[in-house]
């Protein structure tokens, strides 16, 4: 496991901050980014993940436990907590964080609609050669992940 | 009662959007899920206001604006999307947005935004 600072994640990262504070008004808390090969991507129980394409090629996503997403969905007034709700909770996360990083990157770094997980990792399909940056994060008592997988 | 038509891929931000709505005193109509589906509510029902998604399963939020406003050009749509170049912006407004938030957004921030339509077209309050 490599510790770095990662040109770029940053975007990523304050993206991530901002949905939490906005929606919950609690702040989420972003522990080091770090890179992780294959085998070492984290996988919660719901998944959202948004295929990137044009200036750059791969995916981002945002991974969470159940736990968490329930009391997401409760903090912003939604009471139906089933598996639907889950996923697309992930999804969304995911496609605000990737969406957002447009103000950054332009609108050559092209995103697709969520595609959600629920359990081990599907729908994954990272290019050759990239290798992921992880970024740890925790809100309440929650720990979740943003995942950019890149290659530009 | 002024009406408002929410377009939006995700049931979480369409509760979300509704249940804001809530003190505005609108009444929602729909909800759509994509672009085809708004359109065809658009008709049945002419909403007052519109909250569009861009990034939806099909035709995104951008051409769904474009037609909607041509078919009913009273119309007054807000996007609500979380792409953030200026770019997207520009080019909402341009095919007949009159407003743009960027996601994440607060419940105030979006009945602002909602509140700023209403009275140019002098429905606040109305």
């Amino acid at each position: 496991m490599q510790v770095l600072e990662v040109p770029g994640a940053q975007v990523f990262v304050d993206a991530a901050k901002r949905y939490f504070e906005k929606l919950t008004c609690s702040s989420a808390v972003v522990r080091t980014p770090f890179v992780a090969e294959m085998s070492q991507l984290p996988a919660g129980d719901f998944t959202g993940i948004i295929g990137i394409g044009g200036a750059a090629q791969g995916c981002v996503y945002f991974t969470a436990p159940r736990s968490m997403l329930h009391e997401l969905l409760l903090t912003i007034g939604e009471p139906d907590l089933n598996d639907a709700n889950c996923a697309d909770c992930a999804g969304e996360i995911a496609n605000t964080v990737a969406g957002n990083a447009r103000a950054e990157f332009g609108p050559g770094f092209a995103i697709s609609i969520p595609v959600v997980s629920k359990g081990p990792l599907q729908d994954v399909h990272l290019p050759q050669h990239v290798r992921a940056v992880i970024v740890p994060i925790n809100w309440r008592r929650h720990a979740c992940h943003v995942v950019i997988a890149l290659n530009s | 009662m002024k009406t408002l038509l929410i377009v939006d891929d995700s049931q979480v931000i369409r509760g979300k959007i509704s249940r804001a709505v809530s003190v505005l005193g609108l009444t929602v109509v729909g909800p759509a899920g994509n672009g085809a589906e708004a359109l065809e509510l658009a008709r049945e029902h002419r909403p007052d206001l519109v909250t569009m998604d861009i990034t939806m399963p099909g035709m995104d939020g951008i051409e769904c604006t474009r037609q909607l406003v041509l078919a009913l050009p009273e119309a007054r749509v807000l996007v609500v999307s979380a792409l953030a170049d200026k770019a997207t912006a520009l080019e909402a407004l341009k095919q007949g947005a009159l407003g743009f938030l960027n996601k994440p957004f607060s419940e105030q921030e979006l009945c602002e935004a909602l509140s700023e339509l209403m009275q140019e077209t002098g429905h606040a309050g109305a």
